[in-house]
């Protein structure tokens, strides 16, 4: 047996998906709940319009206003006499896409900006960190809305947008963790062995944080969900005839009296989708928390 | 400075036997303030750096409202430019607009040509109403389910406050607000759809009447917020030890309740409500939107509409500045009301 086998930690050995924290995460209802939902939505929003018989741009005069459930309409049809159904699923491409995207780009940038911040501390930290906290001042509404109306509303530039009002947490989370690990035996280990910064930074700490991390990431796919129905409901979001599921809402106000469906359906698809990542979230949150592996 | 509520003493004894004299601790106080002050001007100016530069950098800038008209030539554009000081260097443009700014001239709207601060001004009080109606009832609501929940743990109706947060937490304002006209404008016709007022009819009850949905709608985020860690500070409260001396000593669990648990898991909510004044803020812009309520969020995105430079410049610093402001004083109620915090 060498020596090297002596440091591995023991955990590595097993699969991963017996270990503690998957069983766990397993035995959590709500997030199992959420698992299955988000799977079931993201299946839907794939194959979804290639089973059903209506285009979601294909515009029907004579068919317009249908309520749900008329013909072949689940969903019924929207001013334009547009399938609803189709455009849900497609919507649902765009906004699970746009949702994902942001969270990877925020997670990404929050987090190797909270390991800096954190690891070098001093002036470069306190300096990061009120950046942070000068930008959570905004309300994250106001300053999505202030960057998504002077630009070309593409779908990339609004996730980037968001990905850019949406960092903020992350980092700070991340800061927190690393400042705590910061000082840890293994870190001062890594540094008397005389390891550079960068794989100390990315190699010892990121993976001690990356709990919390996951778990914040998860919520934030969560809220970038959110906040692009915001923008995209209030017009400045994704653009028409690209549909989102909040610029199908975008008009509906107008027509709650006579066609509920249309407020209906993409709000109750926000919803699902945006409650099954927070339940996700929560499970993550109860599975990787270090301190409840104690009890 | 010790003669406060008894549970509080009781978590500080030493200060008890070693009552500081008055004197330092004033000055300890006042160099806390004084701290906290400098900290808040510091964020206030990166934030109007931010603000500047979100606004400025974005492609099209001020001038782009001015491209449209038709007949616009680019020398008209450039005239424009010249005269608006917008072809100076950014940092200059920047540190012309801060100067202007401290001296209160937060420049003209667009569209009418008005101080923007007088139109900030004339929606800032329809905001802060429902603002404040809408925390006022979050925080009664969400006190009392993350009390009854943690006095109630792993009973059925905390499990469901639990699922509920969650769920509340995941439904889009404008969604939960399109649906409550739908109720109970459209359908049950109780109340209004939206405005704050009926034309002619400028009553109290009237005023009432229209705040009732867009709070509540408001409020719904907030509630699930305040009662989560409502719940959390009242588990913390309930297991401290002058809680059981105050069971011990025969007081009724209603006393005990109001006075001891109640009295101390409110204190870290002070600091939560500083910081869930963005979110409460840009609720209200939504809210406002779907409810046609005329405070600051409508004027915000009527003034993207208009690509009105000067007022969205002046909304978003006033947002961060409220927030800002809503933040220090938490810290300073905090401060002024625990001992704790005044002494260490």
């Amino acid at each position: 047996m060498t020596q090297s086998e002596f440091l591995v930690p023991t955990h590595s050995s097993q699969r991963w998906w017996r270990s503690r924290s998957v069983r766990r995460f397993a035995r959590h209802r709500l997030a199992m709940f959420g698992l299955v939902m988000i799977i079931v939505l993201v299946l839907a929003c794939v194959f979804g319009p290639l089973l059903l018989p209506f285009d979601d741009l294909y515009i029907d005069l004579r068919g317009r206003f249908s309520p749900p459930f008329t013909g072949y309409h689940f969903f019924g049809t929207d001013p334009l006499g547009r399938d609803i159904a189709a455009r849900l699923f497609m919507a649902g491409r765009i906004s699970l896409l746009v949702g994902f995207a942001a969270m990877l780009i925020s997670t990404v940038f929050g987090t190797v900006l909270g390991i800096a911040a954190g690891f070098f501390g001093g002036r470069i930290g306190t300096v990061l960190m009120r950046f942070v906290d000068a930008m959570l001042s905004f309300p994250n509404i106001f300053l999505l809305l202030a960057m998504a109306a002077f630009i070309k509303p593409s779908p990339i530039m609004i996730t980037l947008i968001i990905a850019a009002t949406s960092w903020m947490e992350i980092a700070r989370i991340v800061e927190a963790e690393v400042r705590s690990l910061r000082e840890r035996d293994f870190i001062v280990a890594a540094r008397m062995l005389g390891l550079s910064n960068s794989h100390i930074m990315f190699r010892e700490l990121l993976p001690n944080a990356i709990g919390p991390i996951i778990v914040a990431a998860t919520l934030t796919v969560a809220r970038a969900i959110l906040l692009e129905a915001y923008v995209s409901f209030l017009g400045y979001g994704i653009q028409p005839p690209l549909p989102s599921w909040g610029n199908m809402l975008n008009g509906a106000q107008q027509y709650l009296d006579s066609a509920p469906w249309l407020a209906i359906v993409p709000g109750a698809a926000i919803t699902l989708a945006v409650t099954s990542f927070n339940f996700i979230g929560d499970g993550l949150r109860d599975a990787l928390d270090a301190r409840s592996d104690m009890l | 400075m010790i003669t406060g509520s008894a549970c509080i003493a009781d978590k500080a004894p030493l200060a008890r036997l070693y009552p500081t004299d008055t004197k330092t601790e004033t000055t300890g106080m006042l160099r806390y303030l004084l701290g906290r002050f400098w900290q808040s001007l510091v964020l206030l100016l990166l934030v109007s750096v931010i603000g500047f530069a979100v606004l400025n950098l974005a492609p099209g800038g001020p001038l782009s409202q001015f491209t449209l008209t038709p007949g616009m030539t680019q020398a008209d554009l450039d005239r424009i430019a010249t005269q608006m000081g917008l072809n100076r260097p950014l940092p200059i443009q920047y540190l012309d607009w801060l100067t202007h700014l401290l001296r209160g001239d937060w420049g003209h709207s667009y569209r009418d040509g008005r101080p923007v601060l007088d139109i900030i001004w004339e929606h800032l009080v329809a905001t802060l109403l429902l603002m404040g109606v809408s925390t006022a009832i979050a925080i009664f609501v969400g006190t009392w389910i993350g009390v009854l929940g943690a006095l109630r743990r792993y009973s059925i109706f905390d499990y469901a406050a639990t699922v509920g947060a969650m769920v509340a937490l995941s439904i889009p304002t404008f969604w939960f607000g399109l649906i409550a006209i739908y109720i109970f404008s459209l359908r049950l016709r109780w109340l209004p759809a939206g405005n704050m007022y009926t034309i002619g009819n400028g009553s109290l009850g009237d005023y009432a009447i229209h705040l009732i949905m867009p709070s509540i709608v408001l409020a719904l985020v907030n509630v699930a917020v305040w009662s989560r860690y409502m719940r959390t500070a009242t588990l913390d409260v309930i297991s401290q030890d002058f809680v059981r001396t105050a069971r011990a000593k025969g007081l009724s669990s209603r006393r005990v309740l109001i006075r001891h648990i109640l009295g101390n898991a409110l204190l870290p909510m002070i600091t939560l409500l500083g910081l869930q004044l963005p979110t409460i803020l840009g609720g209200a812009l939504v809210t406002e939107t779907v409810f046609t309520w005329p405070g600051m969020g409508r004027l915000f995105l009527d003034s993207l509409g208009y690509s009105d430079y000067p007022v969205v410049m002046g909304l978003l610093m006033m947002s961060a500045v409220l927030v800002l402001v809503g933040n220090l004083a938490a810290d300073l109620t905090v401060a002024f009301v625990d001992p704790r915090i005044r002494l260490s």
